[in-house]
């Protein structure tokens, strides 16, 4: 067992580092009191390949890993979380679709905008009636002709405010369980009539991040945008939700790393008592269990991210990942803001953003109870003996 | 057409800087970073890369793990690298590292409508002589601290930063240019370059592969190669502890403001 | 005719200061030098001259040599009127390969720093670059060395020879050349014990100009050395010569000097301006740390560090400027520093000889008033 990053990575992590503390981190404050993603940022980060590190290069990608892909969560996290999970819903849910099941043809035409820097995409599944239980999904598509006419609504759809291209699951056989009966549609969210992107949700965290309500009303879109075989569309959104969880997990070692190296700097010029804070055993403790904490959710990322590389069963590992981290994260930001003291609660300082932001990574992608319910899966309990 | 860009490992000096008890800098235990003028000089051959489609070659004098900056600006998008590097190189001064890099780009191949760019100067030693000197080794017109460089057909004209102001000067390639940060902003890695970067090659030129170079003689290259020496380096003595005045109040103010008075100063 | 060879270094005699005019003007720098070298060439008992191309500068020769020269070299041609590195470059190397001075310095100015590089690699000889002290007799430098360095005695002893392609050297005729490196953390001593002219790039601001003494002007003698050039030695071609349009920041000769930092980051307008005042009531100039002119706060002639200017003023005031090393190799050798930093810490009050740990957003409207007040009482 190597636990060495390769040159590749190596590089990949100082690229990654460098931009996040020179380019994002200066801008998170505002992006988070203003609630506005700053496209100029985003922009950059495309044009530096950001939003295409796990795809081939012969569809325009980086032709990185999965492994180098949570380096870039972590690094960019540790700034910014907003920012964060923009490239995560890009990778891991709206390309992945496209690269896993897309034809030659759609991986040309919409995979390679995407990957190489042209486009943003972001991923239709949760309505208001349909989060972790996917079976109250109302959004259906019927066929006509040769097109699909799409109607419904969707909710939280991050990203939708800005992006081009939209994976949007719809019921197209209402006759069977929602499970059975859902089909993916690669949709133009700028070019189709009938669709609707509606405000910014008003958010806790990640307020930077577009995270909308998105209508469809009547959206005709042709056959060829069906992604995948008709009605397979719930094992399409289980496997892309199965790779998220490792961004969001990383995404988690981002926003608890970066909340540590934060009270760092501050315990070493913050005076109490005569002496920096640093100089008390509770907190050099604290720290030490927030490092060994963050330390041991980063391994599993890592260890998750190295076995789907490996074309390795990662579903579980994934989960415990995210379980674990998403934890972590929100134990860790928490404890940040305790050794900041009254500064932690300003919001001139990050912390307080870094632990309002960490909340989400129990929530979405699968709340931790999901990631239970997928990790106990895995372990064999209704096999009886 | 291609750009020739030379560039220098050097310390980060933005840290903790690192002196040994005989007065040289430790080096082994300082970051390494790439020459922050060099970047400018990269960029500025990049930038006509994406113009005009152009190679950008990188070249670099130093031991071998230099390769890796060579690995970080091909991953910016520079096609190939070039590391020099031998022992018999070691302890040069400026003119013969300018006769060793000089006899590199020969070795290379410097065609008529080929540029050579530099940074201004290295942050290790801030001398800004290598680059005229690999200039005159090679025969090449030279502008210095070139503020914006503009390419059109086989001439280059250069704004040269002065103290007060600039001049614009056209020269005929093949030409030697050194960048000041003012030129350009220094564009990150991307990763699509990263992915490519250690499939792109770079040759190492050693003592044996340049021997035969018109320029390189065991009188120009090395200690032997270099007029100047080293008659003793030292650290300056740590100023006196000053004073932290009491409180941050109208008295202190009052306080500093009987300091300057005391000194004349108002 | 003899070929000329930098090696037989007994061939050389004299100190030479390239005086370096732009449109007809001295820059100042080249006053210094004189003075410097004046001292240099008692030192080594010869002559000093100065030397001076242009196209009809003939009237500047006593202008710069009341400074303490003996004479002017003066080359004259309409091809050197503005300064290009092939036409300085050729006419240098032709007088001084005909007259063989012993030492040559030039300014570390932008022209300095081109000209003298190219000039010592066709010359063969060595350049020391930007160099901040300058000695040639042995006991006056290990003066130098004792108070500048923190070099034991017998160190300081054993400066008086050199060990040079394996041998023993005798230094006491050499130049030697010192200059920081690594910002100022470490210095060096230079020699160039086999070749001559010894050369060195001098940083402008660091040597005392003399006073301009008539006699001396009018007793220098000039020499008009024979030299070639034509149209056919230029290999580049100006367009245009531009003053910058705005007035910059004139930081090197300044008395006093109010810098910025980070410190103003949450109010970046009213920290310059607060910075501004305070320059302004003592008669001094507003300077910045990078992270000032790298996030467009100032404009980069504030800057002052390694990157930026060198200075030397009387008082240095740094507000919200934490001390790295940088910036500190610009400043530290000021007359009087005095720091206000939130953070205790900053390595400014390393070296600050007065320290105040506070917002300068509070100390400083408190110092003006106070010295507004301590003006009006006089």
């Amino acid at each position: 067992m190597d636990f060495k990053l390769t040159k590749e990575q190596q590089l990949a992590q100082e690229l990654f580092r460098k931009f996040a503390q020179t380019e994002i981190k200066p801008l998170a404050h505002d992006m988070d009191e203003s609630e506005q993603m700053d496209m100029e940022l985003l922009g950059k980060m495309s044009r530096y390949g950001f939003f295409g590190i796990p795809y081939a290069k012969e569809y325009g990608g980086a032709g990185g890993d999965n492994l180098t892909y949570t380096l870039c969560m972590e690094e960019v996290s540790k700034q910014d979380g907003s920012c964060g999970i923009t490239i995560s819903v890009h990778t891991s849910l709206c390309c992945s679709c496209i690269n896993d099941f897309g034809t030659e043809e759609q991986k040309q035409k919409y995979l390679r905008p995407l990957v190489d820097g042209s486009a943003y995409g972001c991923f239709g599944l949760t309505e208001p009636n349909a989060g972790s239980d996917v079976q109250g999904a109302q959004t259906v598509a019927v066929q006509d002709g040769d097109d699909w006419v799409i109607n419904g609504s969707k909710i939280f759809t991050t990203n939708s405010w800005f992006a081009d291209t939209c994976i949007v699951f719809a019921v197209t056989d209402k006759t069977v369980p929602v499970s059975k009966g859902l089909t993916a549609f690669i949709v133009d969210l700028k070019n189709t009539p009938g669709v609707n992107v509606q405000e910014n949700i008003k958010r806790m965290g990640i307020r930077a991040a577009q995270n909308c309500i998105v209508t469809y009303d009547d959206v005709r879109v042709s056959k060829d945008r069906v992604l995948g075989q008709l009605n397979k569309g719930f094992k399409i959104a289980m496997k892309a939700l199965d790779g998220g969880r490792i961004g969001i997990a990383a995404q988690s070692v981002g926003l608890a790393q970066g909340a540590i190296d934060e009270t760092i700097e501050y315990v070493k010029v913050r005076e109490q008592f005569g002496k920096p804070i640093a100089a008390f055993q509770n907190t050099q403790f604290k720290l030490a269990e927030m490092q060994t904490k963050v330390d041991a959710a980063r391994l599993m990322t890592w260890r998750a991210a190295t076995a789907k590389d490996n074309h390795e069963d990662y579903s579980s590992l994934a989960a415990m990942a995210k379980l674990f981290a998403s934890d972590v994260a929100n134990q860790v930001t928490r404890e940040a803001v305790q050794l900041f003291g009254g500064y932690g609660y300003c919001r001139e300082y990050p912390v307080e953003r870094m632990m309002r932001d960490a909340k989400i990574t129990e929530i979405y992608e699968g709340t931790s109870e999901v990631m239970k319910m997928v990790i106990s899966g895995h372990m064999d309990l209704k096999k009886k003996k | 057409m291609k750009v020739i860009v030379c560039v220098k490992q050097v310390p980060d000096t933005s840290g903790k800087v690192a002196v040994k008890p005989d007065g040289t800098l430790d080096r082994a235990s300082m970051l390494t970073i790439i020459n922050p003028d060099d970047l400018n000089a990269v960029e500025a051959a990049l930038k006509l890369k994406d113009e005009t489609g152009c190679e950008v070659v990188v070249v670099t004098m130093g031991p071998p793990p230099a390769e890796k900056m060579l690995r970080e600006i091909i991953a910016m998008g520079a096609d190939r690298g070039v590391l020099i590097s031998g022992r018999e190189f070691g302890g040069s001064d400026t003119f013969a590292t300018s006769q060793i890099i000089a006899a590199g780009i020969q070795h290379m191949g410097l065609d008529d409508d080929d540029i050579v760019m530099c940074g201004r100067q290295a942050i290790d030693g801030d001398t800004a002589q290598v680059g005229p000197q690999i200039a005159e080794k090679l025969n090449l017109p030279q502008i210095t601290y070139a503020g914006d460089i503009k390419v059109e057909g086989n001439e280059v004209i250069v704004k040269r930063m002065l103290e007060d102001g600039f001049m614009n000067i056209k020269m005929k390639k093949p030409c030697l240019i050194t960048c000041i940060k003012e030129l350009n902003e220094p564009r990150y890695m991307s990763t699509y370059g990263i992915f490519s970067a250690y499939e792109k090659p770079v040759d190492v030129y050693d003592y044996n592969t340049l021997k035969d170079e018109p320029l390189i003689d065991p009188n120009t290259i090395g200690l032997q190669g270099s007029p100047t020496n080293i008659l003793v380096s030292f650290t300056p003595p740590l100023k006196g502890a000053g004073r932290i005045l009491e409180g941050a109040d109208k008295s202190t103010a009052d306080e500093l403001t009987a300091i300057l008075e005391k000194k004349h100063i108002i | 005719m003899e070929i000329y060879d930098s090696s037989k270094i007994e061939q050389f005699k004299d100190v030479w200061v390239f005086c370096e005019q732009r449109q007809g003007v001295v820059q100042p720098t080249s006053y210094e030098l004189i003075s410097e070298g004046r001292r240099l060439a008692d030192e080594l008992g010869c002559k000093l001259y100065a030397l001076l191309l242009g196209d009809n500068v003939a009237d500047k020769c006593k202008e710069v040599a009341g400074y303490g020269a003996d004479g002017v070299v003066l080359c004259e041609s309409p091809l050197l009127k503005n300064y290009t590195t092939d036409g300085y470059t050729k006419v240098i190397v032709d007088v001084v390969k005909q007259m063989k001075p012993e030492v040559v310095l030039f300014g570390a100015t932008y022209i300095g720093r081109d000209l003298g590089p190219r000039c010592a690699a066709r010359l063969h000889t060595g350049l020391c670059a930007d160099c901040t002290h300058l000695d040639v007799a042995v006991p006056v430098y290990q003066e130098f060395l004792t108070g500048a360095s923190t070099l034991a005695p017998e160190r300081i002893a054993g400066t008086s020879s050199a060990m040079v392609m394996g041998q023993p050297h005798d230094v006491s005729h050499d130049l030697k050349m010192t200059r920081p490196a690594f910002g100022g953390h470490l210095m060096a001593t230079i020699i160039c014990p086999r070749f001559r002219p010894a050369m060195a790039t001098v940083r402008p601001g660091v040597m005392k100009k003399a006073p301009f003494d008539q006699k001396v002007a009018d007793a220098a003698e000039i020499i008009k050395p024979a030299f070639e050039l034509s149209e056919a030695d230029f290999e580049t071609e100006i367009l245009a010569i531009e003053k910058a349009a705005k007035k910059l920041v004139d930081l090197i000769g300044a008395d006093y000097i109010v810098s910025v930092g980070r410190g103003i980051a949450k109010d970046v307008e009213g920290g310059i301006a607060l910075g501004q005042q305070l320059a302004d009531e003592l008669g001094g100039v507003l300077g910045g740390s990078r992270v000032t002119v790298d996030s467009g706060w100032l404009s980069a002639d504030h800057q002052v560090g390694q990157t930026g200017k060198t200075v030397h003023p009387k008082v240095y005031i740094a507000l919200g400027i934490s001390g790295a090393i940088q910036h500190k190799a610009g400043m530290q050798d000021s007359e009087c520093i005095i720091a206000v930093n939130t953070n205790p810490s900053a390595p400014m009050f390393e070296i600050a000889d007065y320290g105040i740990v506070g917002d300068l957003f509070k100390v400083v409207p408190m110092l003006i008033e106070s010295i507004k007040a301590a003006k009006a009482a006089k």
